[in-house]
């Protein structure tokens, strides 16, 4: 029998060692650090999960998993039969983080959307100037034309007019840059001369307050008590910042984080034998692909590009690559979670004697040389675009063609490309909001092609036409059938290799719960837990 | 001595000047700018792209650009990111005292080690150890840091779970960061067993830093001593009765500390170069990792004024290093 003072004793080890579990933070091995916390300045996937998907919320969200939009600080919303006018009904009671820096003295209302949306659009908002370098994916989405006002009719309700009919507006609006911030700590912020406070201590209605940011090292958050979806289970959630994959998993090993982000692919089958690791995998909404600059001698030539597919050794290509089941052969220039994927379209069989006779009839010499632009590292479209580059170089060996690879710093790559200097460009596309045009209007459309982002320099009237209405058209269906009578003029016109779309993966921990993998590559972890 | 120390002052005035020159011109060699990289495959809108250039001053002539920045820095100005929107000074301090911390580590790794090394096997010259250690010392100058920090993190923190994987301390324990140094914010700190934490986060990485210069030192104290040992006073020190211990460590190591120590100078340059890999495998939040982003995202006043402040410390460092020997040697000293 123990005495009374020595069970105290015990007692107090005990509930110690409980306390101390129960503070165990939820620790994310990430892969970069977040440029800032004003999120509507950046463009990167880790700012945005270090602020849009942890402080911010938007007026809409992407359900949890899927591109679908379920409602977040709107409630509901209507939309005019024109498709020009957007109605928003905001949730009521919501609070905003009461921090050491900020205590709100009223909840959220339309005059933080309108502060928020009004910031980036008109250049006569206080604020607007307030930063280096612009919007950029304000901009870049093109919000600056599609918008005409944002306007309040009362504290509860913000009308949204477009200068056009743009189907994927809604999903547009669930992304990063339309976060809603606090106007009343703008205010504040602006009166105080701090502006860049904006930028470093964050103020938003999300799931995580904002806690502190070690640079290049960590982020912490706490959970946010009010949060109008629940108070997420993790009572601390960091952010460790591990930019080199392989060290990530020694972290997750040795349990130093519970979640890594972006394992490589030739990893998964080491992660899923080891009984204390799991991991998930979900088609993300990417593509790796090559761009033939249909405007150069030979490649405009729809010949010429049809022996190159042909010659193209797609399933090997993409096993070496990914490994084993870690990406889909791609067809068409997105995935086939999308709408208005056609499933009608098909790789040519690989037929080097075919592709020759082509090639011939095409006028093409033996031993003609084109250029392969690629970058020298490695990301999701493509983990060694080196060995890509030098496997499709033996393919195209066996048709007579000569391949010459240069491989260059990416910026670099980028900015030659869309010059228009290269044959061919290997590159990939990670899709923002799940919508097709998000792939086909940057990518392939008459416009960018003029500006360059349509590496392929390719304009065909007819797909820019089909495009277009498509993005006029709400109806879904309509969409869909639009969307797959374009990537027919597409197939018939072959402008791309589309190479693969690869899986994404995170790793974790198997006492980890409530973590879902998003196709859109952004991380969330508002319902995550460690058992 | 004061004309010594003026004329190695003299020196550090062109010096500086090259440095901001060729960091200035470097860093635009490369092709695309800060605008064009942030936007990457996304499109760029010409006229969002002349205003962002605008407002970053990038649209002006490249001498007046200069001399807008070299102006600035005469007033003690040096910039702002352009990827983070903070001062380059602010991040230079937050992060220069990670990655001093590890340097020192690793430096005092480096010399205790490898001074002892050099020394026992200039003394046992020829025999096993000496050809070990000269192995061993070969090795590790020719390790390439990336494997050879893959390796321990998978052997002493993997297998073995001794020393922690990478980062300065374990996230359990929340650490302001008053000083920057985590020993120091450790021991300053309430957190129980922080202090012994952050020293087993410093081990690894101090190890994989301090191995090159750890060879370097081995060996230059090898051969430094290997020469100092046949000297005639070494000989005298012997005939005079003294003990082996006093000939080798008073008379001996003493004249071989001035070759030594010029490498000392040197090896912090090397620290500085190699922190930018030790620093990525383990994830250590210091100045070659923020560079090596910068660079990667044109971040123009971040790689011009970072590289400028390292430049300026490895400089005073030599400085330094300049004068101790002025002062261990007369004849440098007053040479013309």
């Amino acid at each position: 029998m123990t005495s009374l003072p020595l069970r105290a004793a015990l007692a107090a080890v005990i509930l110690g060692a409980a306390g101390n579990l129960a503070a165990k933070p939820l620790v994310v091995c990430t892969e970069a650090s977040p440029e800032g916390f004003d999120v509507v300045q950046y463009t990167t996937a880790v700012t945005f999960d270090a602020s849009a998907e942890t402080v911010f919320n938007r007026l809409v969200d992407f359900k949890p998993g899927t591109t679908d939009i379920q409602p977040a600080l709107a409630e509901r919303w209507e939309i005019s039969p024109d498709g020009l006018t957007y109605t928003f009904h905001l949730r009521q009671g919501v609070k905003f983080h009461t921090t050491d820096y900020f205590k709100p003295t009223r909840d959220f209302n339309a005059d933080d959307v309108l502060w928020s949306l009004n910031r980036q659009l008109d250049p006569n908002h206080p604020w607007h100037a307030k930063t280096s370098v612009g919007y950029p994916y304000f901009e870049s989405m093109a919000f600056k034309d599609l918008l005409k006002s944002v306007e309040k009719t009362d504290d509860h309700t913000v009308v949204i007019t477009l200068t056009r009919p743009e189907a994927p507006f809604m999903r547009d609006m669930a992304m990063g840059f339309t976060s809603i911030y606090s106007a009343e700590y703008g205010d504040q912020l602006l009166k105080a001369g701090k502006t860049g406070d904006l930028n470093s201590k964050p103020i938003g209605t999300g799931a995580f307050i904002f806690q502190r940011y070690n640079k290049d090292a960590q982020v912490r958050f706490k959970a946010n008590p009010d949060y109008f979806r629940g108070k997420p289970p993790a009572d601390t959630l960091v952010f460790a910042i591990a930019t080199d994959s392989n060290v990530r998993l020694q972290k997750l090993r040795a349990n130093e984080c519970q979640v890594a982000l972006y394992p490589k692919p030739d990893d998964v089958p080491l992660i899923k034998k080891d009984p204390t690791l799991k991991v998930d995998e979900i088609e993300a909404l990417v593509t790796g692909y090559i761009a033939m600059n249909t405007q150069h001698k030979y490649l405009s030539d729809v010949r010429v590009r049809k022996a190159i597919n042909m010659a193209f050794d797609r399933q090997t290509h993409v096993d070496q690559l990914f490994g084993k089941g870690n990406a889909l052969v791609g067809v068409n220039p997105y995935p086939p979670t999308m709408i208005g994927y056609n499933t009608e379209n098909r790789n040519p069989p690989r037929d080097l004697a075919k592709a020759r006779e082509l090639l011939k009839a095409a006028g093409v010499p033996e031993g003609t040389v084109i250029t392969l632009f690629t970058r020298n590292g490695g990301g999701a479209t493509n983990p060694n675009p080196r060995l890509s580059a030098e496997m499709l170089q033996s393919d195209l060996k066996q048709i007579g063609l000569k391949l010459d690879i240069r491989v260059m710093e990416w910026a670099e790559m980028l900015r030659r490309a869309k010059n228009g200097e290269a044959d061919l460009v290997s590159t990939g596309w990670a899709g923002d909001n799940g919508d097709p045009d998000n792939f086909l209007s940057p990518l392939l459309s008459c416009d960018a092609a003029k500006t360059g982002e349509n590496y392929a320099r390719w304009c065909n009237p007819k797909f820019q036409e089909l495009i277009t209405r498509a993005r006029e058209v709400i109806d879904n269906d309509e969409r869909a059938r639009l969307y797959a009578e374009a990537l027919k003029v597409y197939d018939d016109d072959q402008p791309w290799i589309s190479m693969a779309h690869p899986k994404l993966f995170t790793a974790m921990r198997d006492n980890v719960e409530g973590y879902v993998i998003n196709p859109l590559t952004n991380n969330n972890f508002a319902t995550t837990k460690v058992k | 001595m004061l004309s010594f120390i003026a004329r190695r002052l003299g020196l550090l005035i062109p010096t500086f000047f090259g440095i901001t020159l060729l960091t200035f011109a470097l860093i635009r060699l490369i092709p695309g700018d800060p605008v064009e990289v942030m936007m990457g495959e996304r499109r760029v809108d010409p006229e969002m792209h002349a205003q962002a250039m605008e407002r970053l001053g990038l649209n002006k002539p490249l001498p007046v650009q200069y001399l807008d920045y070299v102006g600035k820095l005469a007033q003690g100005d040096l910039g702002e990111s352009l990827r983070t929107r903070e001062s380059v000074w602010t991040e230079f301090l937050t992060l220069f005292p990670a990655t001093l911390e590890l340097a020192m580590a690793a430096l005092l790794f480096a010399g205790i080690v490898g001074l002892l090394a050099g020394v026992i096997a200039a003394l046992k010259r020829g025999s096993f150890f000496d050809h070990g250690v000269m192995g061993i010392s070969l090795a590790g100058y020719s390790m390439p840091i990336f494997w050879w920090g893959l390796i321990l993190i998978m052997f002493f923190s993997v297998s073995l779970g001794w020393t922690p994987v990478s980062g300065r301390i374990d996230l359990l324990y929340d650490i302001e960061p008053k000083t920057g140094f985590m020993l120091i914010d450790t021991l300053l700190s309430d957190e129980e067993g922080a202090f012994k934490d952050a020293v087993m986060h410093l081990i690894l990485p101090a190890i994989v830093l301090g191995t090159i210069p750890l060879a370097v030192i081995a060996r230059m104290t090898r051969s430094s001593m290997l020469e100092v040992l046949r000297e005639d006073y070494i000989r005298t020190a012997r005939a005079k009765g003294l003990s082996p211990a006093r000939v080798v460590f008073v008379h001996g190591l003493r004249n071989a500390l001035i070759p030594v120590l010029t490498v000392f100078g040197l090896q912090v340059g090397t620290l500085l170069a190699g922190a930018v890999l030790t620093e990525t495998i383990f994830s250590w939040p210091g100045i070659g990792k923020w560079l090596i982003e910068a660079i990667g995202a044109r971040d123009y006043p971040v790689v011009q004024n970072g590289i400028l402040l390292i430049a300026c410390l490895v400089i005073l460092v030599n400085f330094v290093v300049d004068i101790l020997y002025g002062l261990a040697n007369p004849r440098i000293r007053h040479q013309r």
